[in-house]
């Protein structure tokens, strides 16, 4: 930087034509040092505040949390977890035996902060206990789904003639058919259980995850560590299990959590159309069953679970975006 | 473990060494692609050996067939679409028809590979050590924590500074060269007899380069491997092989001692390449020299030489009729030329060549403002 006191400042421009481009440090200096507000800052001044400002504000590490929003998620849905597990040691009443058929259609009390069904069962309890086989039918069905579409799509991805082409067109047959009529026709010809019903949605969520674990599988195994595993004398089992799988897996978890949040969904609309597990089990769609007929009188009924249903599918989407945001991230720093 | 085998003493693996010929004998080795375009002839008709512990350089332009001629030799490239024809001896056992799972055992073994960018051929979401004790543990019957330690010394032995730190973390913490370098461990850790560097140096770093040829160079010999040195770069190779193998279009169009290859090269195609390594004694400035012109189409590849349409010494008989390799007068060198450098022949041709540019230039000119002549 030039030395230069501020009465002599020259003109910034007039006597050194632009013959020589001007570092733009030593422009602000000049025309802070014209300027008459500034004129009697000594320049030192002036330089040290530009090196500052050169330096950019103080710069910490990044730091990549969650984020509140990602942790709201995650404790409500760690919340839902704990009822899931607890609820008969909860001081809750089990709304199938502790019925009160005079308080039937009661508004949200104190007592009961979500009311009372047609049967004179209290909503709340009904959610709660709803959540245990609700949680266990998306999460029991979208791990199955998961494993069976993991090893399909990743043999089908790593083995890309024939018997990826078969695999491969097995799944598109199974994603061309409607799902939730899938869904039902198995429930409707295996029974109402819970079982058949995470059966069910096991078996539409297969082919999606299948595709996800085929498609990241068929860009993953191209990559040039897969041919060094190979030239060191790695089998085939080894290479899927060991080189993609690992790398398959955050695009089929994210993918994943967005399908427990429809699983939940399904679950849902199964019950209202009657083709659920049976109405005495406890769910969230059977609560809403209860409530449908009734939702002009006792609105309520439908809304508990409704509203539970609403903050899971958002949190577990939420989560499933940011799982997939990060997951980019670290393959484009490859 | 599935498939883990005990691989003979070392001393056993010697005595199979000493007893039989080449280490690796290559006859009319044939790589051919079936697209949809027609046949790429990727590798065409290439013949060659190599003794215990030599190094052989593969040299040639982007197109030329060098990385697949490689990879066909260890047997890598896919069986669908591919057509593999010839012989590929490796110590007096023939791979060219071996079953896969044959193969599976030489490959880290016997035979392995460095490749040509280290930043895509780790896997990413494994340890360091994982990936190098995953082939030791493979091949060898050895436990897991004699597998680790060999992991350690391995790293030690390519200049790795802190390997046990190293061992901990991931490929994406490790810079391009030190990425080179755990590659390198990976494919010298069972102690191959061959090892393939396909463009080690490619991808890195001019600064790295040097440091990286040199320590492929003193583990080849302190291990006494064989070695092929793919590159682009004849400079890589120029100190550091015994043997050179010019490629060109799929076939060595010349094939010599290394000191030969560069003091009395026969195929003009070798002096050009040779004379486009810019030189640092030029001034600065100096127009890098070029050769005119593009690799030939691998599916219809020119009629007589190959690279006739490119080539100053060109004369009618070299579009016609193909050139066979041919020994020169230095044993161990063949090359590929009806009017070879530095031959009274190859000397007529080239003045032929540059009398007839001249009579053109010079009609051009008395016709006044044509079409551009090159």
């Amino acid at each position: 930087m030039p030395e230069r006191s501020p009465d002599a400042a020259p003109p910034p421009t007039s006597e050194e034509p632009l013959r020589r481009p001007v570092p733009p440090g030593e422009a602000i200096v000049r025309t802070l040092a014209a300027d008459e507000a500034t004129r009697d800052v000594p320049p030192d001044a002036i330089s040290l505040r530009l090196a500052a400002v050169e330096a950019g504000p103080e710069t910490t590490p990044e730091r990549r949390g969650l984020g509140v929003a990602a942790w709201l998620a995650v404790v409500w849905l760690l919340l839902l977890g704990a009822v899931a597990l607890t609820v008969p040691v909860l001081p809750v009443p089990d709304p199938t035996v502790d019925a009160e058929p005079a308080l039937a259609r009661q508004g949200p009390s104190l007592s009961h902060p979500f009311g009372v069904d047609g049967a004179g069962r209290d909503v709340f309890a009904s959610v709660l206990w709803g959540t245990r086989v609700s949680l266990f039918i998306a999460v029991a069905s979208i791990v199955a789904g998961f494993v069976a579409g993991g090893v399909i799509g990743i043999v089908a991805g790593y083995f890309k003639g024939r018997i990826g082409g078969v695999l491969g067109s097995a799944m598109d047959v199974f994603l061309a058919f409607p799902q939730l009529i899938l869904a039902l026709s198995i429930v409707t010809f295996l029974g109402r259980t819970v079982f058949n019903v995470t059966l069910g949605l096991a078996i539409v969520a297969t082919p999606v995850l299948a595709r996800i674990a085929r498609a990241s599988t068929l860009s993953w195994s191209e990559r040039e560590f897969v041919l060094a595993a190979r030239a060191q004398g790695a089998r085939h089992l080894r290479i899927m299990v060991r080189e993609i799988l690992p790398n398959v897996l955050p695009a089929m978890f994210s993918i994943a959590l967005l399908g427990v949040a429809v699983v939940i969904v399904a679950e849902g609309g199964l019950a209202i159309i009657g083709a659920g597990v049976k109405p005495d089990i406890i769910t969230w769609g059977n609560v809403i069953v209860r409530g449908q007929g009734e939702l002009r009188d006792a609105s309520h009924i439908v809304l508990a679970p409704s509203l539970v249903i609403f903050l899971t599918v958002l949190s577990l989407n939420y989560l499933g975006d940011v799982v997939r945001a990060r997951f980019d991230v670290r393959e484009s720093a490859l | 473990m599935i498939g883990r085998r005990r691989l003979p003493a070392p001393a056993e693996r010697y005595a199979a060494a000493t007893l039989d010929g080449p280490l690796l004998e290559v006859t009319d080795l044939r790589t051919h692609f079936r697209t949809d375009r027609g046949v790429v002839r990727a590798v065409d008709g290439v013949s060659f050996s190599l003794e215990q512990g030599r190094t052989l350089g593969i040299v040639g332009e982007s197109g030329s067939g060098k990385t697949v001629l490689s990879r066909s030799i260890m047997g890598l490239l896919p069986k669908h679409n591919v057509i593999r024809q010839g012989s590929v001896r490796f110590e007096g056992r023939e791979l060219i028809d071996a079953p896969v799972d044959e193969l599976r055992d030489l490959w880290g073994a016997q035979m392995a590979m460095v490749f040509q960018d280290p930043m895509t051929s780790l896997n990413p979401v494994m340890r360091i050590g994982n990936q190098i004790t995953e082939s030791l543990l493979h091949h060898l019957d050895i436990s897991k924590e004699f597998a680790r330690e060999t992991a350690v010394a391995l790293l030690r032995s390519v200049g790795i500074p802190e390997p046990e730190r190293r061992l901990r973390q991931y490929p994406h913490e490790l810079s391009g060269g030190m990425r080179q370098r755990v590659m390198i461990a990976i494919a010298i850790a069972c102690g191959p007899r061959l090892l393939f560097a396909d463009e080690p140096t490619t991808a890195l770093d001019v600064t790295v380069q040097a440091q990286i040829l040199d320590l492929l160079q003193q583990q080849q010999r302190e291990r006494y491997m064989a070695m092929i040195l793919v590159t682009h770069d004849l400079g890589v190779v120029a100190g550091r092989t015994d043997h050179i193998a010019v490629m060109y279009a799929g076939q060595i169009v010349e094939k010599a001692p290394t000191r030969t290859l560069f003091t009395a090269m026969k195929m003009p195609y070798t002096e050009a390449l040779i004379r486009s390594i810019p030189k640092l004694t030029d001034p600065s400035h100096t127009r890098l020299r070029t050769i005119g012109g593009r690799p030939p189409n691998l599916i219809a590849p020119p009629k007589g030489c190959r690279f006739s349409p490119r080539c100053p010494y060109v004369q009618d008989r070299c579009r016609e009729e193909e050139p066979p390799l041919r020994p020169a007068a230095e044993p161990g060198h063949e090359f590929r030329c009806w009017f070879p450098v530095g031959t009274p022949e190859g000397a007529e041709a080239l003045e032929r060549n540059r009398a007839r540019a001249g009579s053109v230039r010079a009609r051009v000119a008395a016709d006044g403002p044509g079409p551009e002549v090159r």
